[in-house]
């Protein structure tokens, strides 16, 4: 299988010398295409921060990050834009839809800062919206639509560019459980019909029971490993509320 | 410790306080600059007749200054209120931590009186120097002598200037304690999460109401300019006003969603780069600001026909006074004095001469002057106004009781007359033997003398009839003056019987025999009897009265008028510009917050930095050219408007300096506020979350 993410030795280190905390501490994992990774950890166990390194957002202290063949640890200022632009899709806790554009509008506008012919727009945002079953809510406005309508939207925005992969932060942190189930099923389809690279980071252990893998980091430290395989997927979820119990009392108020 | 607390917010603040501070700067500044300008000590140096045009101007900038101060004051309120909004947040944490009303209260009374006092003391500075330069200007504009130009400050103007700022000041104090006491704790907390509804309109209702919009402007237009006759009283005036006012609220009310339906239906341009997201975020916004948007087009408008009008009324007039002052000096003194006791001898006898003649026996130096032209002029008791206005006498009489009806017409030979035009340039008139043409420019005594002569034009002198030429007043003079105020002579033919007795006056026409502006003042001098002579000298011994009028002494006076006009325009105009230009700014920057969010969104999904800058350029450019672009088209209507009702023809040439020279300065002082806008937008959308 082709690599899509390779992850070689990361550190990142916040503060100075008299107090220095290591954020992320030595953490190497590959992700090949058309995987769906869930990475779990408590607050301040530096999930956060692994994928701001990984999205470009943050720079790593030490280690390499390659995506797609490309050291992205080694680019700067506008490639640095384009490669983000081009290479990976985001999708956020918050949705972060424009309020002032409709969907469709929100959709559109990551393929016009790619400059794509608007001809060839218009095709892909009616194309995506029906695999994610938005197209009646297209013209509407953030404002008129559910979080869940919100989150649809914004990884239709995240997937229409083709992204090498996708990197989703806490997709479901804003929905119900009805809309995160939903969202949630939309991602295994987008992983299972397009393809798509999914990198999601999550605290919650029914989410990531629909990931194919999942990531344990604690204190900046890959901790455990789980991988779904033929297991169905309450199965997965109970393994994965073990190793939660496993990773000790800090993590008891997460759920 | 609250005192503490003011000043570190001030200094984190401070971006926020920017265009706060320079506007109460810049208020203060031109403030003190037009209530200084009597203390210059140039000032004291021109002619009495300029400092009495000074003083008058200083009494009206004084009246100004109150109208002007109530705009600052309400400015200051509305900038205040805007950086007390976006500090919700901060006075919902002291509520928190247990902080009363009072408390926060006082700490904004605290940093009023400190950003007040900071203001003041640079806005003194800038504005006592800057109004050394103001006054090298008016000096120039009133010819003072700058030689004796000193260096002043104006104790008076610093006084006015702080007590003026300190009641704006405890105003907004006033207003602060107001606001305090209505917040709510949760509000202010919650404050930053904008709960905003974003209200989209109907596209199709904003075509409409831009049409109905445009529609009103464009009848308003029309009223103003060709329909311009029917506008005479204040009543017919208020309905166009409101019609503009009511006209450009709607236009800013739709135009944003006008602009935005066209835009969408050429999908090549509205889903390039970010046009989509600059263009939904200028109609998202201009949703919320249609109200201060039109404020500000009106005061600009209001900048751009105030400013190029007083220009242009101050280039006319001087180029007016270019016309009616065509040469030098004219001389004139009584021709055949009675010989009675009251005369002397030398004055009757110097009355029989010409006026030549009389300037080189008093001992004038005739080489000083150049194209000397003389003329007799006569009058008669057989031809009063009564005479020439006989036709319409007792209507005329009903009208005008107090008019002089038995003044004598003053009579002048055709073939004298047209020496005189020949030199000034004017037209010259030809008469058979029983004609007569009156000129008269003066447009009161014009409609009277028309109508008479439309009724029969018949009139007698020396015995002989005489019909008029024409069936109404031709324009011509003879004295020079600041405006057209010939009440009329009567040109007969060269063939009428004037006698000898009958001569009133002789008048003298000429240039002064000097090249460079300092001779011909010298000669002035001469001729004013300012620089003693053996010619002064005579006159003064003889007591002999040689009356004059000189160009330099008609434009000195005449301009006075215009300066002032155009020191108050220029004045208001300002204040105006920087009221607007505040405001939007202010509007801008407040509302970046909300940027803020969007920008880094726009980062997020993996737009360029110069895609972002540009996205923010064009958004707030075109913020700032709205209102600026419409006010352009109102004044263009609005100018012509006040030319009609000034009376001055300005053709498109004349207007075209005074339009660049606005430009000028609405474009500096816009511009500068527009730039502060863009750097300061740019600074917040890139901090961090």
């Amino acid at each position: 299988m082709e690599k899509v993410l390779e992850v070689k030795n990361i550190e990142k280190y916040y503060g100075n010398k008299s107090n220095l905390t290591k954020a992320i501490d030595n953490i190497s994992f590959t992700i090949e295409k058309g995987e769906f990774v869930g990475i779990m950890g408590a607050s301040g166990s530096g999930k956060t921060t692994l994928l701001n390194c990984i999205s470009t957002i943050d720079r790593v202290t030490a280690g390499k990050i390659i995506i797609n063949n490309q050291d992205i640890t080694r680019l700067k200022g506008n490639n640095l834009n384009k490669f983000r632009r081009e290479e990976l899709g985001f999708i956020f806790q918050d949705f972060n839809l424009l309020d002032t554009l409709t969907a469709y509008e929100n959709i559109a506008l990551a393929l016009t800062i790619q400059k794509v012919k608007p001809k060839e727009i218009e095709e892909r945002v009616q194309e995506i919206a029906k695999k994610l079953e938005i197209t009646d809510i297209l013209n509407k406005y953030p404002y008129q639509i559910s979080g869940g309508q919100k989150q649809r939207v914004a990884s239709a925005r995240a997937i229409i560019t083709n992204p090498k992969l996708v990197l989703a932060d806490e997709p479901t942190g804003a929905l119900d459980s009805k809309s995160a189930r939903q969202l949630l099923e939309s991602f295994e389809n987008l992983n299972q019909k397009l393809s798509a690279t999914i990198l999601m980071v999550t605290h919650d252990s029914f989410t990531a029971s629909y990931a194919s893998r999942i990531l344990f980091i604690k204190d900046g430290k890959i901790f455990n490993e789980l991988i779904k395989g033929e297991s169905t997927r309450k199965e997965f979820f109970e393994k994965i509320i073990e190793v939660q119990t496993l990773l000790g009392g800090e993590l008891g108020d997460v759920i | 410790m609250l005192f503490k607390l003011s000043i570190k917010n001030m200094r984190k603040t401070i971006k926020d306080f920017a265009i706060y501070f320079l506007t109460l700067v810049l208020g203060v500044a031109i403030f003190y600059m037009f209530n200084s300008l009597d203390s210059q000590e140039a000032m004291m140096q021109v002619s009495s007749s300029t400092r009495e045009l000074i003083k008058l101007m200083i009494t009206m900038l004084g009246f100004v200054s109150v109208f002007v101060a109530v705009i600052l004051g309400l400015l200051i309120v509305y900038a205040n209120n805007f950086l007390i909004n976006r500090r919700k947040k901060e006075f919902g944490t002291y509520m928190m931590l247990g902080m009363s009303k009072g408390q926060i209260s006082r700490i904004l009374l605290i940093e009023t009186i400190f950003v007040g006092i900071i203001s003041l003391i640079v806005g003194l500075v800038i504005g006592v120097f800057a109004s050394q330069f103001m006054s090298v200007l008016v000096g120039k504009l009133f010819a003072a002598d700058m030689s004796k130009f000193e260096f002043v400050f104006s104790k008076d103007a610093c006084i006015k200037t702080c007590i003026y700022f300190a009641v704006m000041y405890i105003a907004v104090m006033i207003f602060n304690t107001f606001t305090i006491s209505r917040y709510k704790l949760i509000n202010l907390l919650n404050a930053s999460k904008k709960n905003e509804q974003i209200k989209i309109k109907n596209l199709w209702v904003c075509i409409l109401v831009f049409i109905i919009g445009v529609v009103i402007l464009g009848y308003a237009y029309y009223k103003v300019t060709g329909g311009v006759n029917e506008l005479s009283t204040a009543d017919t005036i208020l309905p166009i006003i409101l019609m503009g006012i009511v006209g450009t609220i709607l236009v800013f009310w739709s135009v944003s969603g006008f602009i935005l339906k066209l835009v969408q239906l050429r999908k090549n341009i509205y889903l390039k780069d970010v046009n989509m997201f600059v263009l939904r975020q200028l109609h998202n916004k201009i949703n919320t600001t249609v109200v201060s948007m039109s404020i500000i087009c009106l005061m600009l408008f209001m900048t751009i026909t105030i400013l190029s009008s007083a220009l242009s009324l101050n280039n006319t007039m001087r180029k007016d006074l270019e016309d009616t002052t065509p040469v030098d000096l004219n001389l004139y003194k009584t021709a055949n004095l009675p010989e009675n006791e009251k005369m002397s001898k030398a004055q009757i006898e110097d009355s029989r001469k010409t006026m030549v003649q009389s300037l080189e026996d008093n001992g004038f130096d005739m080489t000083k002057l150049k194209d000397v032209v003389e003329i007799p002029i006569y009058a008669t008791n057989e031809l009063t106004w009564r005479d020439t206005l006989s036709p319409v006498y007792d209507e005329v009489k009903q009208q005008f009781p107090n008019l002089l009806y038995e003044t004598a017409e003053e009579i002048v030979k055709v073939s004298d007359y047209n020496k005189i035009a020949r030199l000034y340039g004017n037209i010259e008139y030809q008469l058979k033997d029983d004609e007569y043409i009156i000129l008269c420019d003066f447009d009161n005594m014009k409609n009277l003398r028309n109508k008479a002569l439309k009724a029969d034009s018949t009139i007698t002198i020396a015995g002989k009839e005489y019909k008029s030429k024409y069936d109404e007043c031709q324009n011509g003079y003879i004295y020079m003056a600041g405006s057209h105020i010939n009440n009329g002579i009567v040109l007969v033919p060269d063939s009428c019987n004037l006698t000898e007795d009958m001569k009133e006056e002789t008048f003298l026409a000429a240039n002064y025999n000097a090249t460079t502006e300092e001779e011909k003042e010298e000669i002035e001098k001469i001729c004013t009897g300012e620089t003693e002579t053996e010619f002064s000298k005579n006159l003064n011994e003889k007591d002999i009265t040689i009356d004059g009028m000189t160009k330099i002494a008609i434009i000195e006076s005449s301009l006075g008028v215009s300066t002032i006009v155009l020191f108050i325009a220029i004045y208001l105009g300002i204040i105006f510009l920087i009221a607007s230009s505040a405001i939007l700014a202010l509007k801008q920057l407040t509302e970046s917050s909300d940027n803020k969010q969007r920008y880094a969104i726009l980062r997020k999904i993996g737009a360029d930095e110069k895609m972002i800058n540009g996205a923010l350029f064009k958004q707030i450019g075109i913020f700032f050219l709205m209102p600026l672009i419409l006010a352009i088209i109102h004044s263009i209507f609005g100018i012509q408007f006040v030319m009609t009702m000034m009376s001055v023809l300005a053709d498109a040439k004349e207007l075209l300096p005074s339009a660049i020279a606005t430009a000028v300065i609405i474009g500096v002082i816009y511009g500068a506020y527009f730039m502060a806008t863009y750097l300061g937008s740019k600074n917040i959308i890139k901090e961090a979350e």
